[in-house]
């Protein structure tokens, strides 16, 4: 038996999904974070069903990818029921969507989720009196607390076996509704899977465009379709998907008259907050503040794991010679799986995993689209909107967690655009860089300036490739939920399902790189390596001995300041480069192709073709940037403002 | 009027959702159909987007929409 599950977005599917078979969704208090749809067989009251989790729609008009998806499983597959689930809170909008689902003609059950949240807001739905209009079973339930689930597969499996046809509520339009009977009386010998009047539906408001794949046998249909759509749109001065999504959208507010009373909210607090954190001054004082000691957080628990852990990791790789032989081809494969391991258990994990798991804390509050909201502005300058801040500020600590972020944008053109960006941004591992080399020789008031800088690139960058290259971003249009108290369980659930991404994916690319680095070290590429980097060294200025550390830098971007003093062959790098040359260095290091682990997810979000690109383009912003840079400072120091 | 000009906290009804086919079908799935009342909440700063209430729902808008929004006084 199969039974989908569909609702609006941020209804509650994915939590329910994750109720009944365990963490395998992806959710989040931010609408629209299931792209793709997931199914698994689960084991509900003694019976194993096939529940497919749909990504969430306000309608079945096919107007972006996750609608489409929705409706072509809909059409193509054999569905048992319709789950329906409905935020009680916001009844209408949701009573849209049961309205043409129940057009459908399948098995329906209606879920009633969020009665908690309904009822602080001061809403009580006649459940029974809505059952009785609708046709169909509707269930109480609060998904989030496990709350009425068994219920609702009971009455699920109840309406699977006794196959009841359900019957659309019709229009109250009669010249509408005369045109859509016509139509359906003329479907009648077409074998498809389709109730017939909602097929007249979905024919009238999405055009002959669900017959095309049938044979051309359909033609005189098509034909006839079309005039229908004209006689349609003569007569009421509009589309059919308009005409009918009003009537729907009229009905569910005649139902919702009926069933819902509204009293006195009982906590205001959220208004209230809204009030403060959104506002145009206190609003970004705060969103500082939370940033701050987000990253804090972030920083001091990394840092505090990481200097052991590397430590440990150091002692075992120079001990390693003992038992393997100094030098012998073992001791340096061995080397190398280490140093790749090392990576990720103490750098990336103890970093990503506070990320992800504040992430998933401010995301399921419901922070995120007000950060959104607050940041549009600016994110509109580099040719992106307000959705996208959330890759950038997730760079900052590391940016495999930024390139996975942009999933949450529709747009497949925002993706690159935001992806290509966020890798830009300084991530933990090159703070090393500004710190250790410009920060330690130069002052802080100069790692400050690049800073400063590195944000100016982006901005430009942004610009650039958005005026001439990809066509303008549309404007933001995004809903924002109401404040919700995330449980730790799906919150911990959440972060092992995002870090696992890293350790199955990326993980095993970074090993294998660090055995590759190790031989070529190995049968001394270093002199090749650095006539390989020799181009890019002569123009920034740069002793050809940092080309090793610069390619060490891709497969892990601390390397390229670990490796400086060794490739130099000195203690105090301030010997070997000038400040003009540490400067160029620490430019090109923050900019250049991103490091193996950001890559490996560069080419899972995007494309090998997109991951190649981006990192053809962060060279050129590198190097054009270093220069820039290495100008600025020519210029500048005779004037003794930088040091 | 567009609700671009509309002043904060005033309740008023859709006229029309102009825009791409895009823009105005995602604005009717969120309940922003012609008779419904809405609300500006809230505005970010520098030409940011409007904070806009409709049927309990809050949503943001940038100013390129809120533009193709034309909307009248409640009576």
């Amino acid at each position: 038996m199969r039974v989908a599950l569909i609702g609006q977005p941020n209804c509650g599917k994915s939590t329910l999904f994750n109720q009944v078979a365990g963490y395998k969704a992806d959710t989040g208090n931010f609408p629209g974070t299931t792209v793709t749809f997931t199914e698994s067989s689960v084991k509900v009251i003694g019976e194993t069903i096939d529940l497919v989790d749909l990504p969430g729609t306000y309608s079945l008009t096919a107007s972006n990818l996750a609608e489409k998806e929705v409706i072509r499983y809909l059409s193509s597959n054999h569905v048992d029921v319709i789950l329906n689930l409905v935020d009680a809170s916001h009844l209408v909008q949701g009573l849209d969507l049961t309205l043409e689902l129940l057009e459908l003609g399948k098995p329906l059950v209606v879920g009633m989720n969020m009665m908690d949240e309904a009822a602080r807001m001061g809403i009580t739905i006649d459940g029974p009196h809505l059952q009785q209009i609708l046709g169909v079973p509707v269930l109480p339930l609060i998904a989030s607390k496990g709350r009425g689930i068994k219920q609702l597969f009971t009455t699920v499996l109840d309406a699977a076996s006794n196959g009841k046809v359900v019957n659309r509520i019709p229009y109250k339009n009669q010249q509408v509704e005369g045109i859509i009977l016509e139509l359906s009386k003329n479907l009648q010998d077409l074998n498809l899977d389709w109730n017939r009047e909602a097929l007249a539906i979905r024919l009238l408001e999405d055009g002959s465009e669900l017959l095309n794949d049938s044979e051309s046998e359909h033609q005189e249909l098509k034909e006839e379709v079309e005039i229908y759509i004209r006689q349609v749109t003569e007569q009421q001065g509009k589309t059919p998907g308009w005409v009918f999504s009003e009537e729907r959208h009229f009905l569910a507010q005649e139902l919702t008259k009926q069933v819902m009373t509204r009293g006195e909210e009982r906590v205001t607090w959220q208004t209230r907050a809204d009030d403060i954190l959104l506002h145009p001054f206190w609003g970004y004082v705060i969103l500082l503040g939370i940033l701050w000691a987000f990253f804090q957080a972030v920083y001091l628990t990394g840092s505090a794991i990481e200097g052991p852990l590397i430590s440990l990791f150091d002692g075992l790789i120079a001990n390693l010679g003992k038992y393997t032989g100094v030098g012998s081809f073992l001791t340096d494969i061995l080397t190398g799986i280490l140093q790749g391991i090392a990576g990720g258990v103490a750098i990336v994990l103890p970093y990503l995993m506070p990320f992800l798991l504040g992430m998933g804390f401010l995301e399921d509050v419901g922070y995120l689209p007000r950060l959104a909201f607050l940041m549009d502005s600016l994110m509109q300058k580099m040719g992106l909107h307000g959705k996208a801040i959330v890759p950038f500020i997730l760079g900052y600590g590391c940016n495999v967690p930024a390139v996975m972020a942009t999933r949450t944008l529709e747009d497949r053109r925002d993706r690159f655009l935001a992806a290509t960006l966020s890798v830009m941004v300084p991530c933990a591992a090159r703070i090393a860089v500004i710190f250790g080399l410009v920060a330690f020789y130069l002052g802080s008031k100069i790692a400050l300036l690049i800073y400063i800088f590195n944000i100016i690139v982006i901005a430009l960058t942004g610009r650039i490739l958005s005026w001439r290259i990809l066509k303008k971003s549309p404007g933001l249009i995004l809903e924002v939920p109401p404040y919700r108290m995330p449980t730790l369980r799906t919150m911990l659930n959440k972060t092992w399902f995002r870090a696992k991404e890293f350790v199955i994916e990326a993980w095993p690319i970074l090993i294998a790189g660090s055995i590759f680095l190790e031989l070529a070290n190995r049968y001394n590429f270093a002199g090749f390596l650095n006539l390989l980097a020799r181009p890019f060294t002569w123009v920034l200025g740069l002793p050809s001995a940092v080309g090793v550390p610069l390619i060490f830098g891709v497969l892990r971007k601390e390397l390229s300041m670990i490796m400086l003093r060794q490739a130099l062959n000195v203690t105090d790098i301030s010997q070997a480069l000038t400040p003009e040359q540490m400067i160029t260095f620490t430019i090109f290091v923050v900019f250049y192709i991103p490091c193996l682990a950001t890559l490996a997810a560069l080419r899972k979000e995007l494309n090998t073709r997109d991951m190649l690109i981006i990192a053809a383009l962060t060279v050129v912003v590198a190097m054009a940037t270093a220069l820039v840079g290495r100008g600025l400072v020519i210029l500048l120091t005779p004037l003794g403002i930088l040091f | 009027m567009k609700l671009l000009n509309v002043d904060d906290n005033i309740q008023v009804e859709i006229i029309s959702c102009k825009g791409g086919r895009g823009i105005s079908s995602k604005l009717r799935q969120l309940g922003f159909m012609p008779g419904d009342r809405i609300t500006v909440i809230q505005r970010a700063p520098f030409n940011g987007p409007l904070l806009v209430e409709a049927n309990g729902r809050t949503v943001a808008l940038g100013r390129g929409v809120a533009g193709k929004i034309e909307v009248k006084a409640c009576v």
